[in-house]
């Protein structure tokens, strides 16, 4: 008999849950958030109080440019304008 | 639309193509998740971090990969690599469990989730209508009753479909070509 039997099939097609769709939709955005966070970075690059109020609340800006303000994208955000 | 290899994809997510970089992460996504749950078995709150950190990784870094047919191992291996960036600042935030670090990944579940992908494989290989079924219960958990009633068929039908359909996915496992094997050279960082 195969090593993969029907059994064994199905107990391999378990262990490949679909990850949630939030995370995959976020993930899918990722090229899109970068060109709204290249905007942002460089519109506080050109002017000091807009960095200083981005810095002052890194969600609050994110959210006002359309970007979903996950943790990764306020760290890289954060990261970017403190370099 | 056909459905590009992973080379493929690999380039046209470099040409900036948004929809295959959609689809980059539609095909790898159950993979990614799969090592940070049960390869890792980092927290949800964790595994969301780490899965977005894969991706964006691999969106800023694919013109780093040496061979466009390795982008499985590379995003593979990226996602360990990720795994155990997080572990790390777990230990630094919380000193007590640092020592259980190199053991942390459970290289037993890590295998059974590639093996698990060379079955998801075989699996896309089927019809449109095995896939779905095969995917609805045993991927989603889902009940005979539940697919039935999204499919309009009666739950008999969907358990002799089940059972239809996963001698098919047996006979595309055992006639498929070989995969490549992940390697550790791939990654770059």
């Amino acid at each position: 008999m195969s090593r993969y039997d029907e059994e064994r099939l199905a107990e391999l097609l378990a262990l490949l849950p679909p990850a949630p769709r939030g995370w995959v939709e976020a993930a899918q955005e990722l090229p899109l958030a970068r060109v709204q966070l290249d905007g942002l970075v460089a519109r506080a690059e050109a002017d000091a109080a807009f960095r200083a109020q981005v810095l002052a609340d890194l969600e609050a800006a994110l959210s006002a440019a359309g970007v979903e303000p996950r943790p990764i994208v306020i760290e890289s955000l954060r990261r970017r304008l403190v370099r | 639309m056909r459905e590009y290899t992973d080379a493929e994809l690999a380039a046209r997510c470099r040409a900036g193509d948004q929809e295959a970089w959609r689809e980059l992460v539609e095909r790898f996504s159950r993979y990614v998740y799969a090592i940070t749950s049960q390869g890792f078995r980092l927290t949800p709150e964790e595994a969301d971090d780490v899965f977005q950190d894969v991706f964006t990784r691999a969106y800023e870094r694919l013109d780093s990969l040496r061979s466009d047919e390795a982008l499985r191992p590379w995003i593979g291996q990226l996602t360990r690599r990720c795994c155990l960036d997080r572990l790390r600042a777990r230990a630094r935030e919380r000193p007590a469990e640092a020592e259980a670090l190199e053991e942390v990944a459970d290289e037993e579940a890590l295998a059974r989730v590639e093996e698990a992908l060379t079955v998801h494989d075989a699996l896309a290989t089927l019809s449109p209508d095995c896939q779905q079924v095969l995917d609805r219960f045993f991927c989603r958990d889902e009940s005979y009753r539940t697919i039935g009633d999204e499919l309009g068929l009666p739950g008999g039908t969907i358990a002799s479909r089940i059972s239809r359909c996963l001698t098919r996915l047996r006979e595309a496992f055992e006639g498929r070509p070989e995969a490549p094997a992940a390697s550790r050279e791939q990654v770059t960082r």
